[in-house]
């Protein structure tokens, strides 16, 4: 018995330490969009841990049948870190990955905030505020096809201005919806300043507690810690809240905690000292 | 209407298993809860939170089910965005409608009524827009939107029991309810029956054109009553900006440029009345249209 569990840890060791890998490969694929083209790239880097890791191992997709009914769902509610889902879902093998040069140009499937043209995308986003309701509309349909299907919604702190994101909150413990995990990234950055400067969103822990949804906090870069607390998400009987601490700009240093990042091209230079941060760190890790 | 919009969804209830009704605490003025009761399975109501609703509408059909979202029309609008931004630039399946539309919430004032709904709901890609009149066409008209693919809007009025129509109704097909050759009115929703009364016993020979589908228009339909009559006359209880009488002037002016008279609201807000006297100001009644249809054959052109 013992040596099945050792096993199973063995692998689980081995399936992080491949995702570690791809996520260096995501990091790399982002900033070369990010040379080519102005974007969102603080933003998508303080979130690309855990989208990479719901990805990669823990959702249940099929890169090859994009429309696969049974799939879990992955709504990025937080749209502008459009460039982050791409390069993952490029990643996954939904698209092939040259075609993320064309984020953002004309006639591409990549368009700046996401829509249903990129296959694998499950959800438009770009207005902010809109992720959970519709993330609960998929729960409820999961649950009246009776689908063990599950629906995750990362949003972020200064989408949490919005008030449709207090309504659905309210509605999604109404319905009891247990397949449906929300993450915040909290990176404490919103487009003007500071979140807290903007508008104070703590004590952003308990808000969510006393709407009714079981809470976490968690390193949001620490994959291993990312995926206890999905794991934990599953075992829930309400919907789950998981306030995913982040650095805006995450790997690169200049970029990052800090504002500057919001919406940027890299410059030759900067791109240059970018990957060379990126693959020092390879190295170490 | 409000009546025969929740026994149309009766009947689609029993035939459509990924039918889903959703309400923002309007289940009982709306006649949504009758599917409520008898299908609380696939029936959501949501409280007061138009935006929440049209959004959960929206992962519902992101996930093949087929959802119609009911609001009072004025708030509804309140959600206008996230029709813009997540269910029309998708096309995603999505019914919304918006009941005591027009002036029909009289008494409850110009917070209630909503005179700008179909101009919102027209200027978005994607979207159809309906606006029947009839009983039975309301029924037709919910199944309709239901069957075909794509948003639509339909908004009703409250109290009007309206029965003028012979014909079943057609998404996209505008009916000619009166021939005649002097002049064209364009209506729909409850004021095609005052047209039908103003045409009855007229000065001048009339053709009503009902026109239920705003979007897409029917303009090979408009086009030929214009072309036969040479002047044209449009009614409906909404802002004369925007509506199916801008619908039709913009098809008009640029295929056959005749003077359209556009009746409506004019542009201002409604205020609280009975649902009569409101129609007597803004002088939708059949005595007004009446007058308008003897002018705008007088001032028509000869071509």
């Amino acid at each position: 018995m013992s040596g099945t569990i050792e096993l199973a840890d063995l692998k689980h060791a081995t399936d992080v330490q491949k995702l570690k890998e791809r996520i260096r490969q995501v990091q790399r694929s982002l900033v070369e969009m990010t040379s080519a083209m102005g974007v969102h790239l603080g933003s998508s880097l303080s979130c690309l841990e855990v989208i990479a890791t719901l990805y990669f191992l823990k959702m249940r997709h099929a890169p090859h049948r994009p429309q696969w009914r049974e799939r879990d769902r992955f709504i990025l509610s937080k749209g502008h870190a459009a460039p982050a889902l791409y390069a993952v879902l490029a990643e996954a093998g939904y698209f092939p990955k040259e075609e993320l040069r064309t984020l953002k140009r004309i006639g591409s499937r990549l368009q700046g905030h996401p829509d249903l043209r990129a296959p694998g995308v499950d959800a438009p986003s770009g207005s902010l505020g809109q992720g959970i309701s519709i993330g609960i509309g998929m729960a409820l349909a999961a649950k009246m096809r009776g689908s063990r299907s599950r629906v995750y919604v990362l949003a972020g702190d200064g989408e949490c201005d919005e008030g449709q994101v207090w309504e659905s909150l309210m509605t999604a413990v109404h319905l009891r919806l247990d397949n449906l995990v929300l993450i915040i990234d909290r990176n404490g950055w919103q487009l003007d300043d500071r979140t807290e400067e903007v508008k104070r969103k703590v004590p952003l822990r308990s808000k969510l507690e006393s709407f009714g949804w079981e809470t976490y906090s968690v390193n949001g870069h620490d994959v291993e810690k990312i995926v206890e607390v999905l794991d934990a998400a599953e075992r829930a009987e309400q919907p789950v809240a998981i306030i995913a601490h982040t650095k805006k700009g995450k790997g690169i240093s200049f970029l990052e905690d800090s504002n500057k990042g919001h919406k940027l091209k890299l410059s030759e230079e900067e791109y240059l000292a970018a990957i060379k941060e990126l693959e020092m760190t390879a190295k170490c890790a | 209407m409000r009546v025969a919009f929740g026994e149309g969804l009766l009947e689609l209830g029993e035939e459509l298993e990924d039918l889903v009704v959703l309400t923002a605490d309007v289940a009982k003025p709306t006649q949504a809860i009758g599917f409520g009761e008898r299908f609380p399975h696939r029936f959501l109501n949501v409280g007061i939170a138009e935006q929440d609703m049209v959004d959960i509408a929206a992962g519902l059909a992101l996930s093949e089910k087929v959802p119609v979202a009911v609001a009072f029309a004025p708030f509804m609008m309140r959600a206008w965005e996230q029709v813009r931004s997540t269910i029309a630039r998708c096309s995603l399946n999505v019914k919304l409608v918006g009941t005591h539309s027009g002036l029909s919430a009289s008494d409850e004032g110009a917070s209630h009524q909503s005179l700008e709904d179909v101009a919102l709901m027209r200027v978005l890609p994607n979207m159809t827009v309906v606006v029947p009149g009839d009983r039975e066409e309301v029924k037709e008209a919910t199944r309709a939107i239901v069957e075909s693919k794509g948003p639509a809007y339909m908004r009703i009025g409250r109290d009007e029991d309206a029965r003028f129509l012979e014909e079943e109704f057609r998404l996209g097909r505008a009916v000619v309810l009166k021939d005649g050759s002097d002049v064209a009115v364009f209506s729909n929703g409850y004021l095609t029956s005052e047209v039908l009364a103003a045409a009855e016993g007229a000065p001048v020979d009339a053709m009503v054109v009902h026109v239920p589908t705003v979007k897409p228009l029917d303009s090979s339909t408009v086009l030929s009553a214009a072309r036969k009559t040479g002047a044209a006359v449009c009614v409906e209880e909404h802002s004369v900006i925007g509506g199916m009488g801008s619908a039709v002037s913009e098809l008009l002016s640029e295929e056959y440029p005749i003077r359209v008279r556009r009746m409506g609201v004019g542009d201002t807000f409604g205020e609280s009345g009975t649902y009569r006297e409101l129609l007597e100001k803004h002088r939708l009644t059949a005595t007004h249209i009446r007058e308008a249809m003897v002018e705008a054959a007088k001032r028509r052109e000869t071509r």
